[in-house]
């Protein structure tokens, strides 16, 4: 059983998704339960593979027995093995979130929402353990048609914002697809591990740097990294709220694991430092990113399209990390994958239980919510202060590494940005805090209301226990994840990090 | 050591509010889980004090997040000196709480009081921090804990205090001490608080001059000018949030994350090799000197404690940075004396408001007819926080200036006395207008009425320790000399 770990993590969705996709038809009702079964499995797979990675070194698996360079292989060390059960959990939980979500807004799409949902996640997954460059293409198409419907389903402007993502999403798969049609020119395979190999000796060609750099420009792309982020906001602000819970905490992630594995594995370190010679260049793009992302988070009036600048700006944290050069940096960007996920997971978790009571999420909307959902905001506080960086959240941890890696680079635009984007982010959610705790504003001596608690002009409206659990979990997890940082750095992340980062 | 006390210490007043929301419907079992919580803290706290005392060092280490700097605790007599301060006094602002709240039948006492526990745990946790690391975290867990108490009232005033304070903490934290502890990290691989300092012989002498004020600056909570605007809008605070907070737990807290960049961080020795030392002692002097003239023009009487705080506060830098034995004694032992005399002008201010409505001075003439223990407790208050005899704070600032002198500093010396005049100039006059001038408001003439007893009983019996302290000044006077003297080898 456990040899099969790697398939079952996609199989597992996969085979699921065709079964929702059949209740979706007979009976609705049983759309969620095929639904968690398949992400159940999944979830149970990585996580086995996880410990089996840890305990006895990388696993490959031979899909259909097929040898390769010519079969396709999943190739699972500590990286992807971390990844996926972070992806396969943070899928599950919101799933789990989802269902008084979709009934309200989608009763009559149960079906189209659900068999979207697994087969997004069934994409990602896969990317995240395949070894093979063009299988990943194809795993990055699934999950990229998928998570354009999933955002078609929101209503106003989210069929635009979906188109908008597809013409750019489109475009970066292409790059990505030309990219390892070079690289298949030059050496004739597509396995990475073999790739990696055949690809030493013809470093200094023109035609690898050509590839490397239309590969990357691709995944940016799909990762919203500044300048390349215009799709995002609106795909990711106007998506229906358990498709934005899903996709923003997790796309992004995935594709920034997919650079760092195209930078360690396919390519190498000493490469990319030493012929392709873009750090610099990309770290201050990184730097612009967290700037950018930033400023334009303070322009919104409203909650989700303010987390989608700020996921804008996350990227740029883990770019520029993998891009620092060094080891302590690409530490902090492994490490703020994991974190970020599950910190992003949290806020738009929480956006989405508010819009489920408020039907919105713009600022005025959220008046009065400290007493309302007094549960959900606990959640949110504890989102913010992971983005803002305070310790024992998670967030502080990976800023931790970013920044000693910045220091080490003696890269300073980085450190400032970084601390600069830390300084954002209390302005960012501070504002949401006042208008939830202050608004609608009493007048005079604070509203007296004898001992009321119960006495305010506010009555108590929490979101449905189904939300709540999984929004409380995700938010006790990044204290959680926080506590754990000192193994998770040690165990899983440090092995990794190739020899050649100074 | 290994112990599990003071990580208890630390967690029992945040384990008490699941309590305290759980019995929200019943103020009086709600109010006595706090009491309870509060009494075990002291007895926690209290028991570590023979251990310390025969110079054992308490701790645990909770989570080895990251190389060199777990979430761990330690108890040194620096920290427990504290410690004690803040746990002692929670009791007494806890019956004070209670009489100001109820008096004023102040909204959502129930968050008001979940968290002033949480503000607690904190506290005590930067007491027994073992590092620089574990400190920033509970340093930061403050700053939030506090922002709901600042603006309790939540009416445009609090919001925008709210802000200040907000700007002022957290950004200096987060822009200037963070990256000052991530850079002392990188050149030190540690960040244990340490006797000689764990940065002594790891910076260059620039670098070391720049981490330094960058922890004293980004430490705002010590309200250092020009980071210390915070304090006076703080003051939009119940009063009891005043008392204990911005007299004795988040002020205490800056000062003694200075004292630990001081001692634990930086060393005597580097420090004094380096000529830092007085440098810290000119800015904090320019604090004193100017805070306290800003405090006498001040007519708000929360505002008139608050830059007197501010100038107090750097009595205890000052005499720190004085890196002389006598003074750094003093400058700790200051910690102790002037929380107790701080905590009783501040909760005596709080009883003239829940009793008359009254917050500005010049409205306040006369008042000694109408509560004549309040204003005594005042009177006592003033003393010790100027400094004379019989209260504590004559004896931390003898030690101050024996300092002084030690270090070689009349210049510094002139300081404190010239700052000890104008405490008493911004000080004596409030009193004197209590007690000899004729009550404006002719109800006052009446006779004695102080309001309900729970507002004006604690600060007589804040200002009664005071004056024990005159007498008997221990424990804390033992535990700042075996704090000293650990600094000094022996």
């Amino acid at each position: 059983m456990s040899e099969q770990y790697p398939a079952l993590v996609v199989i597992g969705p996969l085979l699921c998704a065709l079964l929702v996709s059949v209740a979706g038809w007979l009976r609705p009702r049983l759309c969620l339960p095929f639904a968690l079964l398949g992400l159940g499995i999944s979830a149970a797979a990585s996580t086995g593979l996880l410990a089996q990675v840890l305990t006895s070194g990388p696993v490959t698996y031979r899909l259909g027995g097929w040898a390769p360079p010519w079969g396709i292989v999943y190739q699972v060390d500590n990286l992807n093995a971390v990844v996926a059960a972070l992806v396969s959990w943070v899928a599950l939980f919101n799933l789990a979130a989802s269902y008084r979500a979709v009934m309200t807004d989608y009763p009559e799409k149960i079906g189209p929402f659900y068999t979207l949902y697994v087969l997004a996640v069934t994409g990602m997954l896969g990317m995240v353990v395949t070894g093979d460059a063009f299988n990943l293409y194809v795993l990055l198409e699934i999950t990229s048609l998928t998570g354009y419907a999933l955002i078609g389903l929101g209503g106003g402007r989210a069929p635009l914002a979906s188109l908008n993502y597809l013409f750019l999403g489109t475009i970066g798969a292409s790059f990505y697809l030309l990219g390892v049609g070079y690289l298949y020119i030059v050496t004739g395979s597509l396995n990475m591990a073999d790739l990696a190999k055949l690809l030493t000796p013809l470093y200094g060609s023109l035609a690898l740097l050509a590839a490397f750099a239309i590969t990357l420009v691709g995944l940016w792309m799909k990762m919203a990294f500044f300048p390349l982020h215009a799709w995002l906001p609106n795909a990711y602000g106007f998506a229906p709220s358990p498709a934005a819970s899903l996709l923003a905490p997790l796309m992004t992630k995935v594709m920034v694991y997919v650079m760092i594995r195209v930078m360690i594995s396919v390519f190498t370190v000493e490469f990319i430092l030493q012929e392709v010679a873009l750090s610099q260049f990309v770290v201050w793009l990184a730097v612009a990113a967290m700037v950018a992302g930033a400023l334009l988070a303070l322009g919104q009036r409203d909650l989700k399209r303010m987390l989608a600048y700020i996921v804008v700006a996350e990227v740029g944290y883990m770019v520029g990390g993998a891009w620092l050069g060094n080891k302590l940096a690409m530490t902090g960007a492994i490490l703020h994958i994991i974190n970020d996920a599950v910190m992003t997971f949290c806020v738009f978790l929480a956006a989405g239980c508010i819009y489920q009571k408020t039907r919105g999420t713009a600022f005025e909307d959220l008046q009065g919510l400290f007493k309302k959902m007094p549960w959900t905001m606990t959640a949110l506080a504890a989102g913010a202060l992971a983005m803002i960086g305070v310790p024992p959240f998670c967030g502080f941890f990976s800023k931790w590494y970013l920044i000693r890696g910045g220091l080490e680079a003696g890269h300073w635009g980085f450190v400032i940005a970084l601390l600069f984007s830390s300084l954002v982010n209390v302005v960012l959610f501070f504002r949401i805090f006042e208008i939830a705790f202050f608004e609608p504003m009493s007048h005079g001596h604070g509203g007296h209301e004898g001992h009321g608690e119960h006495g305010g002009a506010v009555a108590l409206a929490e979101a449905p226990l189904s939300m709540l659990l999984p929004l409380m979990a995700a938010a006790l997890g990044l204290v959680a994840l926080g506590l754990a940082t000192g193994p998770l750095v040690e165990k899983i992340i440090l092995p990794i990090i190739p020899a050649g980062l100074g | 050591m290994h112990s599990i006390t003071p990580l208890l210490a630390v967690l029992v007043s945040l384990a008490a509010v699941p309590f305290i929301i759980l019995c929200r419907k019943r103020p009086n079992a709600r109010e006595s889980v706090t009491f309870i919580a509060a009494g075990i803290k002291l007895l926690l706290v209290a028991s570590l004090l023979p251990l310390v005392m025969a110079g054992k060092e308490v701790g645990i280490t909770l989570a080895p997040v990251l190389p060199g700097a777990p979430l761990a605790l330690k108890v040194d007599a620096f920290g427990l000196l504290f410690a004690l301060v803040s746990s002692s006094l929670w009791i007494v602002t806890s019956a004070y709480s209670i009489g100001y709240m109820r008096g004023l039948d102040e909204h959502s006492q129930t968050r008001y009081f979940c968290f002033f526990a949480v503000a607690l745990s904190a506290t005590i946790g930067v007491a027994f921090s073992a590092n620089l690391f574990t400190m920033y975290l509970f340093y930061e867990m403050l700053s939030l804990a506090t922002y709901p108490l600042v603006t309790h009232h939540q009416d445009p005033e609090a919001r925008s205090s709210g802000r200040k304070y907000l700007f002022y903490i957290m950004g200096t934290s987060i822009a200037l001490a963070l990256p000052a502890m991530i850079i002392a990290y990188q050149q030190a691989g540690t960040l244990a608080f340490s006797p000689t300092g764990f940065l002594a012989g790891k910076v260059s002498p620039v670098m070391a001059g720049v981490l330094l004020f960058m922890f004293i600056f980004g430490f705002a909570k010590a309200g250092i000018i020009p980071v210390h605007s915070w304090l006076p809008a703080a003051m939009v605070a119940p009063t009891p949030v005043s008392a204990l907070l911005h007299a004795v737990a988040v002020v205490k807290v800056g000062v003694f994350s200075i004292l630990r960049i001081i001692t634990g961080v930086f060393g005597v020795d580097l420090l004094r090799g380096l000529d830092l030392g007085l440098a810290v002692a000119w800015v904090a002097a320019f604090t004193i000197i100017v805070a306290s003239l800003i405090a006498l023009s001040q007519d708000g009487l929360k505002r008139r404690l608050a830059f007197s705080t501010i100038g107090q506060l750097s009595y205890i830098v000052l005499g720190l940075a004085l890196l002389s034995p006598k003074g750094m004694t003093g400058g700790t032992l200051h910690i102790a004396m002037h929380a107790f005399g701080k905590i009783t002008l501040f909760m005596c201010a709080g009883a003239i408001f829940v009793a008359t409505g009254k917050k500005n001075i010049s409205e306040m003439t006369g008042i000694g007819k109408r509560m004549p223990w309040t204003m005594a407790a005042f009177l006592v208050g003033s003393l010790s926080v100027i400094g004379l005899p019989p209260t504590g704070g004559f004896i931390s600032k003898w030690y101050l200036a024996l300092g002084c002198l030690q270090a070689g500093s009349v210049a510094l010396l002139v300081v404190l006395l010239v700052s000890s005049l104008l405490n008493a100039a911004y000080f004596l006059p409030i009193v004197y207008r209590a007690y000899f001038k004729p009550p404006t408001e002719a109800a006052w003439a009446e006779g004695r009425d102080e309001g309900p007893a729970a507002a004006w009983v604690p600060p007589l019996i804040t200002a009664a320790c005071s004056l024990v302290l005159f007498f008997y000044p221990q424990p804390f006077l033992r535990l700042a000399q075996m704090a000293v003297a650990s600094l000094f080898g022996g």
